[in-house]
């Protein structure tokens, strides 16, 4: 079918590995409703083994499901595989594609033509996309010649050469540099903003990533759907105490004593790397006690260098639901699992 | 109609797409050249100068170009065309193929492509160094009917790869080693060397399954006649290898379906994990 159709819906998705024991059986997504609307980037934030990929492999058609249904664009994509593939791609970040031999324009000509994209189409595609990664000046250089991050910037570039109607960005911006993260998501961002209804389902486990990109969010773990809302939304559900950064100079006495003033519900610190400076961060009841904090601080001569009150993340969000934060392991057990 | 048509268009597309990849390397990548064409040549000439020691007819020294030509074919298809989709899903490559809208026998059929192109260079300096450097005996009045069926022994050869292609995409490492362990028996049974009715009748009725052996005694027959040594006769090996063509062609089909789909369910077809 349909142009007008979702982009991506599931419902009560499940899939389960089998192990070499019953027992072992590993269920990677468990029950996972949810629905992408045409023309918008949605991001899906979990820590690893959540079930980001293989939800991602399902909707490929790389996977197949265990019970409950996926359609892409309107389509099955258990019974109708090539009608999804056709208006899909994907980028896995941290992988690279192509072949050392051929050079970065004959990768992407090559990967266009799996597409039935026409000659003289691929090659005004392939100059702007090679603009946009900046990667021009590398256009006729082999692959075997490139760095890691271009070669991870040319597959996001390929992942674009067909212009698909839904692109699966699978943690798009891994092991690039800062420079290179910002201009994907520079270009992602524009891509879906300037085409009409053309959908971004983008996995990752960059908060920042997920906050700047995407207009809904779903936070997930061990195969559920925890909550799905817009950044904003979910950082309302937050309902954590305000809680303000102080950075401290090394001078004037303990500041270990902040934990006794009336209303500050927990200090934490660290030294800053490279100025040595104290970082402190205190949770408090409400606003006007951080008074007293900055007053018992220069009752100890200890000079404060900056103040800001931090405003809630979806990192706060994500640990708040989940339990731990999203580079801390996953849970033992889901480890193994190959999707 | 009109998806017809653009499935046909976009497959062919595909097909000369991943052909160029392997035109390209094999162009590309200097040491193939000497790799692939003096080495073998080297290697075929070992036998030859056997023959000649043991002053066999000279007839056998053109058994063994032909073979050394020919040998090219089959280790094109087992090493670098059934062997490829495990290689790619060992680079996490195989996921950008199997989510393209083509057909795996495209992507297969263009490997094919290029392996015959690449191949064909490293067949013709075998056979055009065995001509001019050992004189081998070449009529080439007869060359057209046993250039068609080199043809037909390529096809059916080509197909059964595909069937191997789909073996080694669930079995990757396992088929690979059952693959370098049948090597050397194959290269027996398909009468490289010598013709394959040396290997008496059951041995070598069994070496008629694989198109290499029935394509190659039809080609030394089409040229050489009587002094072949034939097994089959000539007028049923057309025949044999037009079925092995629709057979294989038919089983890759259904073979890398069955094994797409089982990899999907299994979740055996990408390396990555969540």
């Amino acid at each position: 079918m349909t142009g007008t159709a979702p982009a991506v819906q599931t419902e009560r998705l499940t899939r389960s590995f089998r192990g070499r024991r019953k027992e072992h059986a590993v269920t990677a997504l468990d029950g996972v409703d949810l629905r992408v609307e045409r023309g918008e980037c949605f991001g899906l934030l979990g820590p690893n083994g959540a079930g980001k990929t293989t939800l991602i492999k399902i909707l490929t058609t790389l996977l197949l499901p265990t019970t409950g249904t996926a359609r892409v664009a309107g389509f099955d994509v258990a019974t109708e595989p090539l009608q999804v593939r056709r208006r899909i791609n994907m980028v896995s970040g941290g992988d690279s594609s192509g072949y050392g031999i051929l050079t970065v324009r004959e990768t992407l000509h090559l990967f266009a033509r799996l597409y039935g994209v026409p000659g003289p189409e691929a090659r005004r595609r392939a100059d702007e996309l090679l603009e946009i990664t900046r990667l021009a000046e590398k256009a006729d250089t082999r692959l075997s010649s490139l760095s890691t991050g271009m070669k991870q910037k040319l597959n996001f570039a390929r992942g674009f050469m067909s212009d698909p109607e839904i692109i699966f960005l699978d943690e798009p911006t891994l092991g690039l540099d800062v420079e290179a993260s910002r201009d994907v998501r520079a270009f992602a961002a524009g891509w879906v903003r300037e085409r009409e209804a053309r959908s971004i389902l983008l996995t990752t486990h960059y908060m920042v990533e997920a906050d700047e990109l995407c207009g809904r969010v779903a936070i997930i773990d061990r195969g559920k759907i925890l909550a799905l809302d817009t950044p904003r939304a979910l950082k309302r559900m937050v309902s954590s105490e305000p809680v303000f950064e102080l950075s401290i100079g090394t001078g004037g006495g303990t500041w270990d004593g902040l934990r006794e003033v009336r209303g500050v519900r927990s200090l934490s610190h660290h030294a800053h790397p490279a100025t040595g400076a104290i970082q402190l961060k205190v949770a408090v009841d409400e606003d006007q006690v951080i008074g007293e904090v900055l007053g018992r601080l220069r009752d100890l001569g200890t000079p404060v260098l900056h103040l800001a009150k931090s405003e809630p993340t979806l990192e706060t969000v994500f640990v708040q639901l989940v339990g731990r934060g999203l580079d801390d392991d996953a849970v033992a057990g889901t480890d193994g699992a190959p999707g | 109609m009109n998806g017809w048509r653009e499935r046909l268009r976009m497959n062919l597309g595909a097909i000369g797409a991943r052909a160029r990849v392997r035109v390209v390397a094999s162009w590309r990548e200097r040491s193939w050249i000497v790799g692939e064409t003096i080495f073998p040549f080297l290697a075929m000439s070992a036998f030859v100068l056997v023959y000649r020691g043991l002053k066999a007819p000279r007839i056998y020294e053109a058994f063994v170009v032909l073979g050394g030509a020919m040998i090219a074919y089959w280790n094109n298809i087992l090493w670098s065309m059934a062997s490829q989709f495990f290689w790619e899903k060992e680079q996490g490559q195989l996921q950008l193929y199997l989510i393209t809208p083509i057909s795996r026998m495209a992507i297969l059929l263009g490997m094919a492509l290029g392996g015959i192109a690449m191949t064909t260079s490293r067949a013709v300096v075998i056979l055009t160094g065995g001509i001019l450097v050992f004189g081998i005996p070449f009529p080439w009045d007869r060359a057209l009917p046993a250039f068609g069926l080199f043809l037909l022994t390529l096809g059916a050869v080509y197909s059964l790869g595909m069937i191997l292609s789909s073996l080694f995409l669930m079995w990757g490492r396992e088929a690979w080693y059952t693959a370098t362990l049948f090597q050397e028996p194959i290269h027996l049974a398909s009468g490289f060397y010598f013709p394959v009715r040396a290997l008496g009748t059951v041995a070598a009725s069994l070496a008629s399954i694989l198109p290499i052996a029935v394509g190659l005694d039809g080609i030394r027959q089409v040229l050489y006649g009587e002094a072949a040594h034939g097994f089959l006769p000539l007028r049923w090996i057309p025949v044999v290898l037009v079925a092995l063509l629709a057979l294989f062609l038919f089983l890759a089909h259904r073979s890398l379906a069955f094994m797409e789909n089982m990899g999907k369910r299994e979740g055996r077809l990408t390396l990555r994990g969540d």
